[in-house]
This record gives C-alpha cells, sequence and structure tokens, in this order.
C-alpha cells in the first residue's frame, strides 16, 4: 500500500510475475502504475506490504536489487548533453562494470538498436523516438534478469512504437521477466503473457489479453449523431444488439456498444436509423479500447486522476 | 571504493558539458576573465592602495568572489538534475547513493580551476605578479579551491531544496553579495565602518583573501599587520571554517537528495 497524504495511490495490490514472462499493468493516468513501478525499483518504499524482485526484498536490500533491474521510463532518462555512447557508457559504469566493458556494452546495444551512426551525436538532436530507444537500451546495458518498463511507448509514432516492441520481444526471447505497464490495451496484448488490470490502486481484472477481451465483448460499433433526441433514440436502437452496457457521450452525440456479430449489427442499426430518418455524422466498428475494459469491469470510465 | 568510482563518473558526465552547453562556458570562463578586466581597469585607477599597487591587492579577491560564486553552479546543477527524469535513472541503479551529489562537488572544482587559470593569466597580463614562492603559490590554489569545494557543499543543500534552478541563483545571490563585499576582497577591511569592520574581519570570504594574498606576496609593503584574530590566523581560521562546512553540510546533502523523490 502507498500514500500520498490522503491520495491513496495502491491499495493492496498483489502481482506476481513468473521469471521469463511480462506481466502488463494496464491502466488508465493514476490508477497506481508508477507508483507500483516506484516500490518495486526503489525508488519509492511503501506504506505497507511487501515485494521480491528477482528473489530479493526491496525493503531490506535495496542496492542488491537495483544491481538486478533495469528501469525504461515513460520520460526519456538520459542526459541529452551526452552522446549515446557516453550515456550508456555512463549508465554501464554506474552499474559497477569496468569503463571498456561498458564501452563495448553500449556500442553492441546501438548496433542492435541500429543507432551507431547516431552514436556520436549528443541526445539533443534525436528525435523523441530515438531517445526512448536509448532510455531502454540504458536499462539493458548491464543485462539484467528483471525490467521495468513504464509506459515505455507512450507518446511515441506507431512506427517507433512497433520497433520497440521487438526489442522488448527480443529481450523476453532471451529469458528476461519484464513488468510492463501501458494504457493501451493493444499494447498489452502484444507483449504480454498475463494482464492486471489496475484502477484506484487495486487489481480489478487478471487474465491472458484473449481472456480479457472475451469478457469486453469482440468489437465495439461506435455510433455519432447530432441533437439530444437522436442520441436518446440512437441509444434504443444500440441497447437492441448490444452485449454489454452502453456508453453514452451526450453532449457529442457519441453512443457506443459491445456487439457480438459486428457486421450483422452495424447493418441492422444502420437500416433503423434511417427509419426513424436519423442523420448519421460517423458510424464504425471498432476493435475494443482500454476504456471498453474498464467501462465493462467498473462499470465507469476509465476516469484520469491526479497521481500517476 | 565504490563512491569514489561513481562520483567519478558522475564527474565525467558533468565535465563533457563543459565543452557542449555554452552557459558554462560563459560562467567558468568568461565571467571571471570579465571581472578581472572590469574591476581592473573600471576600479583600477580610482583606488588608492597606500603603499601598493591596487590591481595586485585586487586580483587576490576576485580569486575569492568567482570561486564563491563558483559555488552556486553547485546548487543550480543539481537543481536542474533533480528535475530531470535522468535522476529516476540514478536512483535505480546501484550506485553509491552520495555519488550524484559528490561528483558534482567535484567537477565544479575542475571548474573553479579552470576559472583560476583564466583569472590568473588575465591577471598577470593586467600587472597582477606572483611575489613569493612557488610552493606558496600552489598553498594559496590549494587553499582557494578546498574552500570552493567546502562551500560547494552549502550550495548542494540549497540546490536539493528549492523547486527550479533559477531559485538558486535568486537566493544566494541576497548571501553571496554582502558576503563577498563586506569584506577585504576589493578594499582594505580597515576602510569600513565599525560594525561593518568587525563583520569583515571575522569573514571567511576575508580570512580567504587574505591568506591568497599573504602566500602570493600582494600585501603592499608596510601595511600594519591586522589586529582581528580571524585576520592574523587567516590560514588556519579559512580551512578550519572550510573543515567545519563540509563535516556539517555534506551529510545533510546527501540526506536531502535521498529523501527528494518525485
Amino acid at each position: 500500500m502507498k500514500k500520498y497524504g490522503a491520495v491513496t495511490a495502491l491499495d493492496g495490490l498483489d502481482l506476481d510475475v513468473p521469471g521469463g514472462t511480462v506481466l502488463g499493468l494496464l491502466g488508465p493516468n493514476g490508477a497506481g502504475k508508477t507508483t507500483a513501478v516506484s516500490i518495486l525499483t526503489t525508488l519509492t518504499q511503501p506504506d505497507a506490504g511487501s515485494a521480491t524482485v528477482a528473489g530479493v526484498d526491496v525493503m531490506s536490500d535495496p542496492r542488491q536489487v537495483r544491481s538486478r533491474i533495469g528501469l525504461s521510463g515513460q520520460y526519456a532518462a538520459v542526459d541529452e548533453h551526452l552522446t549515446a555512447t557516453e550515456n550508456l557508457e555512463m549508465i554501464g559504469r554506474l552499474y559497477g562494470m569496468p569503463r571498456r566493458e561498458a564501452r563495448r556494452r553500449g556500442l553492441e546495444l546501438l548496433e542492435q538498436f541500429r543507432l551507431t551512426e547516431a552514436a556520436d551525436r549528443p541526445l539533443k538532436t534525436f528525435s523523441g523516438g530515438m531517445r526512448r530507444r536509448i532510455d531502454l537500451a540504458g536499462a539493458l546495458v548491464a543485462d539484467p534478469p528483471v525490467l521495468f518498463l513504464d509506459e515505455p511507448t507512450t507518446g511515441l509514432d506507431p512506427r517507433s512504437r512497433g520497433e520497440l516492441w521487438e526489442t522488448i520481444r527480443d529481450r523476453v526471447r532471451g529469458g528476461t521477466t519484464v513488468l510492463l505497464t501501458t494504457q493501451y490495451l493493444e499494447e498489452a496484448d502484444q507483449l504480454a503473457d498475463e494482464i492486471v488490470v489496475i484502477d484506484h490502486g487495486r487489481a480489478i481484472a487478471k487474465g491472458t489479453a484473449e481472456e480479457l477481451k472475451r469478457r469486453v465483448g469482440g468489437e465495439h460499433l461506435d455510433v455519432h449523431v447530432s441533437g439530444v433526441d437522436n442520441v436518446r433514440k440512437a441509444e434504443s436502437i444500440l441497447a437492441a444488439v448490444a452485449i454489454g452496457p452502453l456508453r453514452v457521450h451526450a453532449d457529442d452525440g457519441e453512443v457506443s456498444a459491445p456487439v457480438s456479430n459486428g457486421v450483422e449489427a452495424l447493418s441492422t442499426v444502420l437500416r433503423a436509423l434511417e427509419a426513424e430518418h436519423i442523420l448519421i455524422k460517423d458510424i464504425g466498428l471498432r476493435r475494443p479500447t482500454l476504456d471498453d475494459v474498464f467501462m465493462e469491469l467498473t462499470g465507469h470510465e476509465a476516469s484520469t486522476g491526479a497521481a500517476s | 571504493m565504490s563512491l569514489l568510482r561513481d562520483a567519478t563518473t558522475i564527474a565525467h558526465r558533468n565535465m563533457i558539458r563543459i565543452r557542449r552547453v555554452p552557459d558554462v562556458m560563459v560562467f567558468v570562463v568568461v565571467q571571471p576573465l570579465m571581472f578581472v578586466l572590469l574591476f581592473a581597469y573600471v576600479f583600477g585607477g580610482s583606488i588608492d592602495i597606500p603603499g601598493g599597487n591596487y590591481r595586485e591587492f585586487l586580483i587576490a579577491g576576485i580569486f575569492t568572489q568567482t570561486v564563491v560564486f563558483g559555488a552556486t553552479f553547485t546548487g543550480s546543477g543539481l537543481a536542474e538534475d533533480m528535475q530531470k527524469g535522468l535522476i529516476n535513472r540514478f536512483r535505480s541503479l546501484p550506485m553509491a547513493r552520495s555519488a550524484v551529489v559528490a561528483g558534482r562537488t567535484i567537477s565544479d572544482v575542475v571548474y573553479n580551476a579552470l576559472s583560476i587559470v583564466v583569472m590568473s593569466v588575465a591577471g598577470l597580463a593586467v600587472g597582477w605578479r606572483i611575489r613569493g614562492s612557488i610552493l606558496d603559490a600552489i598553498v594559496a590554489y590549494g587553499l582557494l579551491l578546498f574552500f570552493s569545494y567546502a562551500f560547494s557543499w552549502v550550495m548542494a543543500c540549497i540546490g536539493l531544496m528549492v523547486p527550479t534552478p533559477e531559485v538558486v541563483n535568486n537566493a544566494t545571490f541576497v548571501i553571496l553579495f554582502p558576503m563577498t563585499f563586506i569584506a577585504n576582497t576589493f578594499v582594505p577591511s580597515d576602510s569600513l565602518p565599525g560594525v561593518l569592520k568587525t563583520i569583515a574581519e571575522w569573514n571567511p570570504v576575508s580570512t580567504l583573501t587574505h591568506a591568497v594574498r599573504v602566500r602570493f606576496g600582494n600585501i603592499p609593503a608596510g601595511t600594519p599587520e591586522p589586529t582581528a584574530w580571524p585576520l592574523q590566523n587567516a590560514m588556519l581560521y579559512s580551512l578550519g571554517f572550510a573543515v567545519v562546512l563540509i563535516v556539517v553540510f555534506a551529510p545533510i546533502a546527501t540526506r536531502l537528495y535521498q529523501r527528494t523523490s518525485k
């Protein structure tokens, strides 16, 4: 458990990550993901409870824990005035590696990450995606058995995101254990063996990506209309095909419903809307998102809180 | 020893910046150079030192003023580091806990040494001379660096307590200006009125300046021996003061660093 003043950031969260697997910690801003990572990486101490990482107690032997973990956060923790090589060498040295080995390992990682040509440029000149990769490389310098990735791809473009995912998969194939936090269901789906959904510092669901998606339903049908009356009509039309609770944004004229057979539901709804002479601004099918998971699991939308 | 190795790694990281961050260069090289030239030419002509050469008297004062102000760099540098994500990386690494602060104080000694070299060359150019022995000169330079090293631990504490690097400069200028001006840095302390004279005599900046002047042989001939105890024992007083600063502020700074978390 962890409290910040009156705000309880973590409240009885229980996690277990088997060696060599990826656990995805999925939740909105303020759910307590970063707090959990901070405790497990010894940056903060819990007010109550215990944790062991790679067999070491985080409270009684934090230094030993630090030598066995790598952390890559949501903000690229690199020195922007140093070059890529200098950054990695510095981190290697601080892991206790001899200078030459730290340097060799840094160069090796840059080659793996296809950043060799940029090796001797200060990171200031790097794009956001490149900095993130250097940050991740920093977490890998000492080849730690456990990796903590706190929203590693938040704010990245799809291409950089895909490249980062590939790197992470590579590590896992090599036997690394990973705890990954993310706001994206897709990311957890892509990388995690098991997903824990958290909200307000508590685990609200646990399972594989498939299991979670099955609970949320396969697809979602979104309808966009204008006018309060039309929204109400659209609601009742969608309710007929929905297999779970509807989500309504009356102000924006948006109604969303989980459906089992997407195409069939789409044409049913289209016909019904036309029969009522409701002007459709937009209509479409999409894969479930974190919001949908939350709607299904908690009955409320993924809220955005202050602490994260 | 891992503290020494980690602190050196951090110091190395800080020193790489001097080549890449223009602000650092200005602070370390341009500003000290400017002070020597400004004081020498602006005040040099209008202030008379009985029996001596003002420029020669002045240089030691500028040395001490510069190294004392140089210590603020430790504070603003740390405050800047604490704002960045990099600090979380450091905290998650198996490094010595005090290495980030200790490394900063070490790199600042190097910065200060560089400033002193620049000022010495500029000083020689405007007529300052080392009139004592080489050994005395080495002792004088060593004392300057040791004092600034000790003082940088005080600034480290300030840097770790304030929210942004800018606050360090604003907060410390209020202390450092009186500290370096109510002293014998730019004028002999005898010329100060009443209570200011007493403050100046006990001010460690005065004793440091006096000790350095004595070692450089820059005390004008015929100057009466100082009557105040700290100035009579300037070397001892300055060294003792520096040691006390380290003993008191180094543990506080380390504590502050460990406690500050985002």
